[in-house]
């Protein structure tokens, strides 16, 4: 699984759907009504994904690096001692006994330039001061807050709407599914990031306005709501056809045959079979979504100065690659460490839910 | 006025005629040593039409300083008399008739256009006139006081201007009528907008397509997506050396596309000559002392500075705008631009260097005539006292690193303050005219101001006079929408005295400038200074205060 393209990772995920409906497939094939045994099918594809090193490796990175960016107002207050969305142009810092000012005049040569102090390694500017004389190190774990709830907020509002969409579609098919389909195509029709792009410099000036509800330009809920609807065709799409697929399935024509009321064969036949394929997509998804973010945050119409996401550090940085490189390399690389660690994860999740991995791993024995 | 002009003129004449007997030989034999190459520029992007009457940008105004010519022009010299305005195309700067209200223009005989068409009075007519069919972007401010303007204003493609310009091709001579005196006429007439253009010039913007040159250079092809071809002008003979001296180099080539870090690095591997964007601050150091030689740092008559709309809450409280005047740290924001070295704090509304200017400084913690340090406590008590604490504000920035660090420098500022502060970044191409719009209920952004001709009245005059604020308008430079009946007295007066008593009329810029700072539509942050970066090869680095590197004036073997 790549991110290079957002088509991939629906084709990657889909083909699990194939698997989907097999009964060895959490949540697949039971008779409508049945109970899970205590070892069902989740509790084996858990067992799966705990045996799978890289996946558990990614996921406890992940995990750490959730508590590493919970702990950004504890590290501002108690390590770094400074408001990491103050500017502090003319504030100096002790760094080894010494007083040093956070942003240097340099003096050699014609003596032209300034430049921020650079990592101290010390608790106070460890990975040294942005343009604006600000600590890095508590961007860094700020700006990584940001990143994560914008990739989790619209990773689920991708994942109810789509599995909203695709089951409805798929499932009510005709003139239900014509009109959703199209309204999918349309979304599809605009090259993701265009879309993005124009969608945020639209409603980054006056804020989103929805009936009643208004998003101010500087809510983080504006880059969610965003990024989670443009996403919405690449998840939808695979979940209409595994809709479609199920309703000619065995166990849904018999319950139909047996006079189960549609919004239960709904509930207990396809919701549980397509919930393994929104699993599947949560970290991939949640994945590309990161980089979205973090593109629209360096292009200034993501999240809004003062707050701070990895996307706007990198901007940041931008401006200080000659002299101060850490500024973008920093949280350059906690978005490749974040975005590994969930494909990753991913990769281990799709082989935990799916049978024909299961017989790749027994071969492979 | 009469009595400056008549020693200018003569002044100019005499100092011509010594420099000529003494520089000719020197010019001659330099020329002998240096003459031919290729002169490489390189710029991010282009800059549009190149039609000298239509575009308004100093990246192509250098050049076409090169190509074109008024009747008048500024001296194309290194330092202050480079603010002079010397004849051109015109024999002799004409002495004021009628009180200052006309100008009989004696053209320079044997001048040719790159056509190989003499130029004649009937092309100059020509050309003012389109300055109006074309619609100048200078027309209604440059050239509106010329008899006539109006209707050619309000209907310029049947502009003719009868009363206000006439030509005698006999005679060689244009007369030009104002509807009242005008201490600027002459600066206005050296403007790249005035340039004279054969009278069969198609009355529309020329796009693409180079216009007839009478520099000694002349645009051969220009594709906006690639670069540019200038190469001699055959027909040019130099007629004088302070107005358009002839060029080293035999041709220029200007290529777009290498961005800023890019532009530079051309520059320092002996890629390319010099690169027409500001030099990135993260290069800054490296480039002062690796390549010391190199880099040529010139004070701009210019001023970075944060206009507050007085017509909307919270900066219709003349207290909320001179507590943001207070608090603003001008060290640190020099800082970000790059240093002392290429910065200096303002705290007023005239740049240092520019006529009128006195040192004038209210808003720090020693008020007298210099900013010493920002006043916190002083301005936290403005903000108490105005009732405004609280507020709600959008701050508006624009996109470039400079510009953008400022804004995000002020947010951060007036959150200090106690106000609740949106920034929004818009792109630099259209930040300018956004602020300007009323419609836009812009409350405070970051924006600068250079020169387009070294009076007061280009600063005060155009940034802060009634007649600069149009509502609804893009094109309302006084961005604050300041309009004081007193100060605009005072304006007026200041240049109804420049006409005839420039001196008397500095004084009274001067208190204007301190009565508009007092005001304080607009914290006035600091004054920049222009880095200038050329390969090792590039020889006679000339400035011009006003046109900036001349590039006729340097070689490159």
């Amino acid at each position: 699984m790549t991110l290079a393209s957002p088509g991939a990772a629906s084709q990657d995920a889909a083909s699990q759907v194939a698997g989907s409906e097999r009964p060895d497939t959490p949540g697949a094939g039971r008779e409508p009504g049945a109970r899970a045994t205590s070892r069902g099918p989740w509790v084996t594809a858990l067992r799966k994904l705990l045996q799978d090193r890289a996946a558990v490796a990614s996921l406890a990175a992940l995990v750490l690096i959730v508590l590493c960016t919970l702990a950004a107002p504890l590290y501002a207050t108690r390590v770094s001692e400074t408001d990491p969305f103050t500017s502090n142009l003319s504030g100096s810092v002790v760094v080894d006994g010494e007083t040093v000012d956070v942003i240097q005049a340099d003096t050699g040569g014609l003596g032209l330039g300034t430049t921020p102090i650079g990592p101290t390694w010390t608790g106070h500017y460890f990975m040294g001061a942005d343009g604006q004389g600000r600590d890095v190190m508590a961007r860094l774990l700020y700006g990584g807050q940001n990143s994560l709830v914008i990739a989790g907020g619209a990773t689920v509002i991708t994942l109810v709407a789509a599995a909203v969409v695709g089951i409805v579609a798929g499932f009510f098919g005709g003139i239900v599914d014509a009109v959703l389909s199209r309204l999918l195509d349309v979304l599809w029709a605009f090259p993701v990031y265009l879309l993005a792009i124009s969608l945020s410099i639209v409603t980054i000036g006056r804020g989103l306005v929805l009936g009643p509800v208004t998003i101010s330009s500087s809510s983080l809920l504006l880059p969610i709501v965003i990024i989670g609807i443009i996403y919405v065709p690449y998840v939808a799409r695979p979940i209409r056809g595994q809709v479609l697929q199920l309703k000619r399935s065995e166990f849904v024509l018999a319950a139909t045959g047996l006079g189960v009321p549609r919004h239960r064969i709904l509930v207990t036949d396809i919701l549980p079979n397509v919930a393994t394929t929104l699993i599947v997509f949560a970290p991939l998804m949640m994945a590309l979504n990161m980089i979205t973010e973090s593109a629209l945050s360096f292009l200034s119409i993501g999240v809004q100065s003062p707050a701070a996401s990895w996307g706007t550090i990198i901007e940041d940085g931008q401006g200080l690659l000659y002299t101060r490189p850490w500024v973008a390399i920093a949280p350059g690389i906690a978005i490749v460490l974040t975005v590994l660690a969930l494909n990753v994860l991913g990769d281990g999740v799709r082989d935990a839910l799916d049978p024909k991995a299961k017989l790749r791993v027994r071969k492979g024995r | 006025m009469r009595l400056r002009t008549l020693l200018t003129t003569s002044a100019l004449a005499l100092g011509f005629a010594a420099s000529a007997v003494q520089a000719a030989p020197d010019r001659a034999e330099l020329m002998k040593q240096h003459r031919g190459g290729t002169l490489k520029l390189n710029a991010h992007g282009s800059a549009g039409t190149i039609d000298p009457q239509i575009n308004y940008e100093a990246e192509f105004w250098q050049l076409l300083y090169t190509t074109n010519d008024g009747l008048v022009t500024f001296k194309k010299v290194e330092g202050k008399d480079s603010n002079d305005v010397v004849p051109d195309l015109a024999e002799a700067i004409p002495s004021p008739q009628d009180g200052g209200k006309t100008y009989v223009f004696k053209l320079r005989p044997g001048v040719k256009f790159s056509t190989g068409k003499d130029v004649m009075p009937s092309d100059v007519v020509a050309s003012l006139q389109r300055v109006f069919k074309v619609s100048s972007p200078t027309a209604g401010s440059f050239f509106n006081g010329i008899v006539g303007a109006d209707d050619c204003l309000k209907t310029p493609a049947t502009c003719t201007l009868k009363d206000g310009v006439i030509g005698d091709d006999k005679a060689g001579t244009v007369t030009v009528h104002l509807t009242e005196p005008d201490a600027d006429f002459f600066y206005k007439m050296s403007a790249v907008h005035a340039s004279i253009l054969p009278a069969d010039t198609p009355a529309k913007d020329l796009g693409t397509t180079p216009a007839a040159a009478t520099g000694p250079y002349m645009i051969e092809s220009y594709n906006p997506d690639r670069g540019m071809k200038i190469v001699r002008n055959p027909y040019f003979k130099q007629f004088s050396a302070d107005a358009q001296p002839d060029g080293y180099v035999d041709g220029i080539e200007y290529n777009f596309g290498l961005d800023d870090q890019a532009g530079v690095t051309a520059v320092a591997n002996g890629q390319a000559d010099w690169t027409f964007d500001d030099v990135p601050t993260d290069r800054l150091n490296e480039l002062g002392t690796k390549y010391p030689k190199q880099v040529h740092v010139h004070t701009l008559l210019a001023y970075y500075y944060v206009p507050m709309n007085v017509n909307l809450a919270p900066f219709n409280n003349v207290k909320a705008r001179q507590a943001v005047a207070y608090a603003v740290d001008r060290k640190a924001l020099v800082g970000l631009f790059g240093g002392p070295n290429l910065a200096s704090p303002l705290c007023q509304q005239l740049p240092a260097g520019m006529a009128g200017h006195e040192d004038y400084c209210p808003f720090t913690q020693k008020p007298g005539a210099k900013w010493t340090a920002p006043d916190m406590a002083k301005a936290k008590q403005l903000i108490e006292e105005s009732g405004t604490k609280g507020a709600k504000i959008t701050l508006i920035g624009d996109d470039k690193a400079i510009p953008k660090s400022i804004a995000t420098y002020m947010q951060s500022l007036l959150r200090e303050l106690g106000y609740d502060v949106d920034l929004r970044v818009v792109s630099h191409n259209i930040q300018f005219t956004y602020i300007q719009n009323t419609n836009n209920k812009v409350q405070i952004s970051v924006s600068d101001w250079y020169q387009d001709y070294p009076a007061p009245s280009d600063f005060l005059g155009v940034l802060f006079s009634c007649a600069s604020f149009h509502e609804g308008s893009d094109s309302s430079i006084n961005i604050s929408g300041f309009c004081d009946k007193k100060i605009d007295d005072d304006m007026k007066k200041a240049a109804a005295t420049a006409v005839t008593d420039r001196a008397a009329a500095d004084k009274m810029w001067a208190q204007v400038d301190r009565e508009v700072t007092d005001a304080a539509p607009a914290a006035a942050l600091f004054q920049p200074k222009r880095v200038d970066f050329v390969a090792s090869r590039v020889g006679n680095f000339t400035y011009s205060d006003q046109i900036h590197f001349l590039f006729s004036q340097a070689w490159v073997q």
